[in-house]
């Protein structure tokens, strides 16, 4: 059995069905990204997987190393490895990047029966991790992506994961609103963190991002289901072809 | 014409009471005297304020004052030792602690090691003494027909004076305690007058615990010309709390006010603050924290009666249980006041359905050449912020007691003085951990 396993998944929001019947299966060691038009449910899939409350799962599961962790709070998913990078990285008024770290890591670790983090060790990974992605130590004071461009929020996402590193990582169109530049030090960042004991899964909407990230396997979703799997390839066609034939195979 | 007669609560016969038969004991002599009169005839005018008062009609003292406890008596060994006692959550901020045990100055018991340019006394052996500067400035500091105002001036009997002289930069905080030592329920009424002279620098603590007691206590401060003023006043207690703080503002002053008020049963601060002169930078900053059926009104006058003066007016209360807190800012801008800025904002963080916020920020502005502005917000902590917090793995409760201790945070941190900064962050961490 895969690492991650989505079984026929179906959610709804208010009402609306979202995701339909989706299969997805990912491996420890491998990147999969997850590629598809506006409204397909990428996003949906992503927040299910992290445990937000707004969505109605009717049917399906998902299984992390073989257990079902759609009954699991957000922090206790989190604790067994889970890790989403947001879209829109939310500002938090008031909490220091540096005590959000801290509090995020020693809580994990404790929910996991491990003792907390010294304080030197600490300081020694968020300084190091910081100063690969370009994120100062005047930031990392601030309080939690107040006032930061929407590249700084991405690198603080990536600075969070490289801290945290969890088992499975959804990167949720990680490439929005970011230049050349600065999609290269964030593809660095991830990058570094490829390794065979996780999962990856890179979910957006255009190939630019894999030119960087370069995938083990491309899976193509529309109305809700994964349509299309196949190698990194794939990603290319879709650049080349656009959407429109799986939609319109949805909707024959 | 039929005459109106004032039906009069028990409470408030019991206050006249009090004040016949405390007449030739409560202390000063003849100008003294005049001035308890003529606020007594004020407050007999009106009685206790209630719900139609518009100042207090959130906060009904008519109906809250069942009945007026008597005045305390004078403090005995068994009362100072339990003041004593009172626990002090700026023990680690190395202050001055002049100690105050149910209103009563309590020499013996302060830090009196002499200063350069502070002198510290009692209100109520100035009173008796005939001290012009308690002449020159007490019930004078900003005039109000308000009604706990009258009644403390009809009523005072002790105090802090302080005064400090021109230039000088007094080291440590001035921390005043007022302690409950009583252990029967009394009335206190407590007056204090805090003179800084022109270009002086002082932070000033007035921390108020009380016990089961009805307190009504007053503040005239005079911040002169060019000072530099940090001034923290703390209610936490149990019993009525009304505090009423009489500010006028020099020219080109610093001013920093922050109130924080936690674990009351019902408390009222009424700040009353002129800038008299230009070139004033101000800062009125509190934090309340309230659970249970606590009850805690804020409500400020700040007129700005000169031009090219800066205030910015910040409060913020965090509501758990059946709480209620309530929040009243009026900024007066006088016509002459051009160049005003002024920016107030109050928010409420209401931690239960059953909480309650009423905010009430309100302009007048006689001025056109000013820029003011006012906000409001009450809410939920955000669903959005916690799940944030909680998808990085911090369990619902921390993630909430985070984002609690943040919002109270951005503003105790306006506070320049590291050691009651700390002190104050601890108090708020303390509360959250007490929650659950």
């Amino acid at each position: 059995m895969a690492f991650l396993e989505v079984k026929n998944l179906h959610v709804e929001i208010e009402g609306k069905k979202i995701l339909n019947g989706l299969d997805l299966s990912v491996e420890k060691g491998q990147v999969a990204a997850i590629m598809g038009p506006n409204g397909s449910g990428k996003s949906t899939l992503a927040y299910v997987m992290a445990g937000k409350e707004d969505y109605e799962v009717t049917a399906g599961d998902v299984l992390l190393a073989g257990e079902s962790i759609l009954s699991l709070s957000p922090d206790e998913r989190a604790a067994k490895g889970l890790f989403l990078a947001f879209q829109y990285p939310i500002e938090v008024p008031g909490v220091a990047t540096m005590t959000f770290l801290r509090t995020a890591l020693n809580a994990q670790r404790k929910a996991r029966g491990e003792g907390e983090v010294s304080t030197p060790e600490f300081m020694k990974l968020v300084r190091d991790t910081a100063a690969k992605l370009g994120i100062s130590q005047e930031m990392l004071r601030r309080a939690v992506n107040v006032g930061f461009s929407g590249g700084e929020k991405k690198r603080q996402e990536i600075l969070q994961m490289s801290v945290l590193q969890p088992k499975l990582a959804v990167l949720d169109e990680t490439d929005s609103g970011l230049d050349i530049d600065a999609l290269r030090i964030v593809a660095d960042g991830v990058n570094a963190l490829r390794s065979k004991d996780r999962a990856m899964i890179v979910i957006t909407h255009y190939q630019r991002l894999l030119n960087y990230i370069v995938p083990d396997v491309v899976h193509v979703m529309a109305k809700g289901r994964v349509v299309k799997s196949g190698g990194k390839e794939l990603a290319l066609e879709l650049e080349a072809k656009g959407y429109a034939q799986f939609q319109e195979d949805e909707a024959a | 014409m039929a005459e109106v007669r004032v039906i009069r609560t028990p409470a408030e016969q019991a206050l006249s009471a009090a004040y016949r038969d405390a007449g030739a004991k409560l202390p000063g002599g003849g100008a003294v005297a005049k001035l308890r009169a003529a606020a007594f005839a004020r407050f007999e005018q009106n009685g206790l304020p209630h719900r139609r008062v518009e100042e207090w009609k959130y906060t009904d003292l008519r109906t809250l004052m069942r009945e007026a406890y008597p005045l305390a008596a004078p403090p005995d060994a068994a009362a100072k030792k339990r003041a004593q006692g009172v626990a002090d959550i700026f023990a680690g901020a190395d202050c001055r602690r002049l100690l105050f045990v149910d209103g009563v100055f309590a020499p013996e018991l302060s830090d009196l090691a002499p200063e350069a340019g502070l002198s510290v006394g009692s209100l109520a052996e100035a009173l008796a003494n005939g001290d012009a500067l308690v002449g020159d400035h007490v019930g004078k500091t900003f005039e109000t027909e308000d009604a706990a105002v009258a009644l403390n001036t009809a009523l005072m009997g002790d105090g802090a004076v302080i005064r400090i002289a021109k230039n000088a930069e007094i080291k440590r905080p001035i921390h005043l305690v007022f302690a409950s030592g009583g252990d029967k329920p009394a009335s206190i009424f407590i007056r204090s007058l805090i003179v800084v002279e022109p270009a002086a620098k002082v932070v000033l603590i007035e921390d108020h615990d009380g016990g089961p007691a009805q307190v009504n206590t007053a503040l005239d401060l005079v911040v002169g010309e060019g000072a530099q003023v940090d001034y923290l006043k703390v209610t936490r207690g149990r019993g009525l709390h009304v505090g009423s703080l009489l500010a006028c503002v020099g020219a080109n002053a610093r001013f920093n006010a922050f109130a924080f008020t936690t674990n009351v049963d019902v408390a009222r601060n009424q700040s009353f603050i002129r800038f008299a002169g230009e070139g004033i930078q101000a800062g009125i900053r509190g934090v309340s924290l309230l659970r249970g059926k606590e009850h805690v009104d804020t409500t400020l006058l700040i007129e700005h009666a000169a031009g090219h003066c800066e205030s910015r007016e910040q409060f913020r209360s965090v509501l758990d249980g059946q709480s209620h807190g309530v929040f009243q800012g009026r900024i007066v801008v006088k016509p002459h006041a051009q160049k005003t800025d002024a920016k107030m904002m109050t928010r409420a963080l209401l931690l239960s359905d059953e909480a309650e916020a009423d905010n009430k920020p309100e302009l007048e502005i006689f001025a056109d050449d000013v820029v003011c502005g006012h906000g409001a917000t009450a809410s939920a902590p955000s669903e959005q912020l916690k799940f944030y917090l909680m998808s990085r793995g911090i369990p619902a409760a921390e993630a909430e007691a985070l984002l609690v201790q943040a919002f109270v945070g951005e503003v105790i941190e306006e506070i320049t003085h590291q050691g009651i900064q700390d002190a104050l962050m601890f108090a708020a961490r303390k509360w959250l951990g007490a929650r659950s």
